[in-house]
């Protein structure tokens, strides 16, 4: 079996809160190694309270059976997953499904200011006459924002 | 790697995240309810993945740590065991505190030599970004009330009051240990 393999069988994951887009595309993969019928994977959560995190990881393991191989899920609590991981496949996916992908990491971190700007696109219409309509949404990744164009709520991947 | 300090701020974290789930359901308003109840979710969040690498090193569990352990042998200060609902003035002083001094902390952190501590702190610290800004809009909302200031006034003596805990800790214990005590073995 290779790493290849392996890869495309883990693309076909759908995240368990936003399914169009794969837990691959979502970048929380971090590495796959191969060796004598044991499959290793990094695993690097998204949020830390995210109620998600066991589903992705037990549907990882199984997909590895299903393989023929002995899965190791290994759960990277560091820094290394941030909203820069998310392929421009998966942005895209994202934008289709109504929610808004996530702005570039910046240095210094997200700051209230910008949150409060209107320089977030409208996921629907693509008007950036948008407002902020509360910085926490339905799961943890998310803020709710309001387009004054199309009069819509939409939701935004928060920056992190 | 200090297994205690990392303690102190994991069960800091759980109580916090358990007086703020309280208000899920009752908030001010809708947007409110949701807010809380994020931030809430995001706390008990750190306290395991810190409860995960404290458990590591002492040979025991996550859950064990959060849920096995007897009232006494908790780290976490008065100041977040407080009991606050249903007053939104105090809760709000309590939150930019604790969020205050919470970064204070976790930026110390992530300056550990230790990868693994280093490495957690810096991820819990993107993620406290969005409770600061949270805590900072209510603070400009409310900085000129009375009631608030008070509030602030009264609750900043207990920011780092540890030792002994207060009475309604025990209840809180009570409930958030019930099923783990009730069901041998429950993992859930």
């Amino acid at each position: 079996m290779s790493e290849a393999q392996v890869w495309d069988a883990l693309a076909e994951i759908p995240d368990p809160e936003i399914p169009p887009i794969s837990i691959v595309d979502l970048g929380v993969v971090r590495s796959v190694s191969v060796e004598n019928g044991t499959v290793h994977v990094e695993f690097t959560p998204t949020f830390l309270g995210c109620p998600a995190l066991e589903v992705m990881r037990d549907q990882m393991a199984e997909r590895i059976r299903g393989l023929g191989a002995e899965p190791v899920v290994e759960v990277v609590l560091d820094d290394s997953w941030s909203t820069d991981r998310i392929t421009p496949e998966g942005r895209e996916k994202l934008r289709a499904s109504g929610f808004a992908p996530p702005a570039p990491r910046e240095a210094g971190g997200p700051r209230l200011v910008q949150l409060q700007t209107g320089a977030f696109r409208c996921p629907y219409c693509n008007s950036t006459n948008t407002r902020l309509d509360n910085i926490f949404g339905p799961t943890p990744c998310r803020s709710v924002r309001y387009c004054e164009s199309c009069r819509q709520p939409f939701e935004q991947f928060k920056t992190i | 790697m200090n297994a205690q300090a990392l303690l102190e701020i994991a069960d800091d974290e759980l109580i916090l995240g358990w007086r703020n789930s309280e208000w899920t359901g009752i908030a001010p308003f809708l947007e409110e309810d949701v807010a809380f109840s994020s931030i809430a979710q995001n706390e008990v969040g750190h306290a395991r993945a810190l409860y995960q690498l404290v458990a590591e090193e002492l040979g025991t569990t996550a859950d064990e740590l959060a849920f096995d352990r007897k009232p006494e042998d908790y780290r976490c200060s008065q100041f977040v065991e407080l009991r606050l609902v249903p007053d939104w003035a105090k809760t709000i002083a309590r939150h930019c505190l604790y969020e205050d001094a919470d970064e204070r902390r976790i930026k110390e952190l992530i300056e550990s030599d230790e990868p693994e501590v280093a490495g957690l702190a810096a991820k819990i610290d993107r993620e406290e970004a969005y409770h600061r800004m949270h805590a900072q809009m209510w603070f400009e909302r409310l900085e000129n009330e009375p009631q608030f200031q008070e509030a602030l006034e009264e609750l900043r003596p207990l920011v780092d009051q540890r030792g002994e805990h207060l009475p309604e800790f025990e209840q809180l214990w009570e409930e958030m240990t019930e099923v783990r005590r009730s069901v041998a073995g429950a993992t859930w």
